[in-house]
């Protein structure tokens, strides 16, 4: 079990701040989506938390313990992080990208376990891979190679996962795919997934907790009910929208178009 | 291509397979490309006579043409090959960038400069050329090392950093053989790379390189891979990918150092044998760093066989042999592979 707590984090590119003073909470075994326009700053964000890149001020702590004093190998044995659109060498197989997620577990000494070769397995199977495990990645299509880099994230047994824009690039059919199977391992196995993601309605449907960041800071932050808004849409999006609610309460969107300028 | 269909269509087993049916194939080839340069020259000799001059006879014709030239130099081409093909194998790696070979690190440039300085300028002292040329080497690495640092390194940095710097040294190289264009010959025959007269002390200085280099290259082989990733991914994964990669850069430039330095700029082989031996195993640096290594070998070893022996009893550079017969044939399989 994870638990995560970033304390006034800033972020500046030269002299561009990127985030200012940014704080947020992520309880354990939670879905948190971060929402925003582009240049918002939740890509950085979702980069700080997995210490690809370090603030300028304010510190992460991961279960209580500053992120930067971990060693490389102990964070990625707790936390699996996966980037915009991954690129693999093109003649690896499924199951050679899914094994490189056991790289945290391994050392100089020791190769391939075991243990390691379970975990592979599971997580090949958990993703519906395990028949296409020899196949290679390059000739997958983009949800199925999705689902791979998924996999190997898995394999690393994390408590924690970061996911930027998991979805890009995939059709709906596909989205809805990916977001499924990070619901089902959240409710399963109460992994804790941190994603940014363009799809209000994703984050709406799948998140426990939204954080909606506008210029480097926290616009809103809370339940989807309470934050995805109209006032949030207009503010945040400059887009005018109806907010419906299904069965299970939580909203659901439907941009009419942009804000007209004042 | 062969090895492509049999990745796709036919799954792991036929790949493992294939795998190791290559390597197999380079290993022969490298001790076939041992033999032949140990057997061919102005004297004939046969390989039952080349294992009797080794291990037995000490005092006949064939020991003092096997053991006081032949060998030495045949060891000191495989050794050459070896090294070359190993750094620019990692250098592709940690540069992600297929361009890459011990050019772009200006090992080549480095050592040509001061090499080449040595033989105008002091031609009285050729012992030197060597231990100045590896300084020359991994100074013109560090520098542009050092150049490409911006709070880490970034790939790109180091090959436009490389560039620069190795169009600046290959000036001045260019302008030495102007000032003194009577002793352009020697220094033209070790910019290109040859093997011509060396022996014992050379295979010496490149042997610890080799051993050394080659077991940390092979240790650092699932650090490549996982490198080959992309950064972000290789982070998440928990490598230092900034410790990493001046780690494995490092064991390339010494490698390549200690091949430049003894015997010449030999292009080519840190370049084509790594992409060659990528085409037909694979990117998996488990199996492409012995494969590139073997490959080296017998390119290099084959090469200065026919460098001596073509048009005999002129020998040419073992490095314009490589680049003529090399390039076509890797024009070749790239063709194939597309």
């Amino acid at each position: 079990m994870s638990n995560m707590k970033a304390e006034a984090l800033s972020v500046n590119f030269d002299d561009k701040m990127v985030l200012k003073d940014l704080s947020l909470a992520i309880e354990e075994g939670k879905i948190i989506s971060i929402l925003g326009p582009n240049g918002s700053g939740k890509s950085t964000l979702l980069n700080v938390l997995s210490r690809n890149i370090k603030p300028n001020k304010g510190i992460v702590y991961l279960d209580g313990q500053n992120l930067s004093q971990l060693s490389g190998k102990m964070l990625a044995q707790q936390m699996a992080v996966l980037p915009q659109s991954p690129q693999a060498p093109s003649d690896l197989t499924v199951r050679d990208l899914v094994e490189f997620g056991r790289f945290p577990h391994q050392s100089w000494w020791r190769g391939k376990s075991e243990q390691d070769e379970a975990c592979v397995s599971w997580a090949l199977m958990q993703t519906g891979l395990i028949q296409m495990a020899d196949r290679v990645v390059s000739t997958l299509s983009g949800g199925e190679r999705q689902r791979v880099w998924i996999a190997m994230a898995l394999a690393q047994k994390p408590e924690i996962l970061l996911l930027d824009e998991p979805t890009t690039y995939l059709d709906i059919c596909h989205q809805l795919e990916i977001m499924e199977l990070l619901a089902a391992f959240n409710h399963e196995h109460k992994l804790t997934v941190v994603m940014v993601l363009h799809d209000i309605n994703h984050a709406a449907k799948y998140s426990d907790y939204v954080a909606v960041l506008q210029q480097g800071q926290i616009f809103a932050a809370g339940e989807p009910a309470e934050v995805i808004t109209e006032h949030t849409l207009r503010e945040v999006f400059r887009v005018e929208s109806e907010i419906s609610f299904d069965v299970s309460g939580k909203p659901m969107v439907m941009i009419r178009g942009l804000t007209p300028k004042n | 291509m062969l090895n492509k269909k049999i990745f796709s269509r036919r799954g792991v087993r036929d790949r493992s397979e294939w795998r190791a049916f290559i390597l197999i194939i380079f290993l022969l080839l490298a001790l076939g490309g041992i033999a032949l340069s140990l057997s061919v020259g102005a004297l004939s000799i046969s390989l039952n006579e080349i294992i009797t001059a080794i291990f037995s006879d000490t005092s006949g014709a064939n020991r003092q043409v096997i053991w006081n030239i032949r060998l030495p130099r045949t060891l000191v081409g495989a050794l050459v090959g070896i090294n070359l093909s190993l750094a620019g194998a990692i250098l592709q790696g940690v540069m992600k960038n297929p361009l890459a070979d011990p050019h772009i690190i200006g090992v080549s440039s480095g050592a040509g400069l001061a090499g080449v300085s040595i033989m105008v300028l002091f031609p009285h002292k050729e012992y030197l050329v060597t231990p100045v040329a590896f300084f020359g080497a991994m100074l013109a690495a560090i520098f542009i090392y050092i150049l490409a640092w911006k709070g880490g390194i970034r790939p790109v940095r180091i090959i436009l950093a490389g560039v620069a710097v190795s169009a600046f040294l290959n000036s001045a190289i260019s302008a030495l053989l102007v000032f003194y264009s009577d002793r352009v010959h020697g220094a033209l025959m070790w910019m290109v790379g040859g093997l011509s007269a060396r022996s014992w002390p050379h295979l010496d200085i490149i042997l610890p390189y080799t051993i050394i280099g080659g077991i940390l290259a092979i240790l650092g082989a699932r650090r490549l891979n996982i490198l080959n990733l992309g950064d972000e991914i290789a982070r998440g994964l928990g490598l230092n990918v900034e410790v990493s990669r001046i780690a494995l850069t490092a064991v390339a430039a010494l490698m390549a150092a200690s091949a430049v330095s003894v015997v010449g700029l030999l292009g080519f082989v840190g370049l084509i044998v790594p992409h060659a031996a990528r085409l037909l195993v694979g990117s998996d640096y488990r199996y492409l760093l012995p494969a590139s290594a073997l490959l080296g070998v017998a390119v290099v070893t084959l090469s200065d066989t026919l460098a001596r022996v073509a048009f005999a009893p002129i020998e040419i550079p073992v490095g314009i042999i490589m680049a003529f017969v090399g390039a076509p044939f890797f024009l070749y399989l790239l063709r194939r592979d597309a």
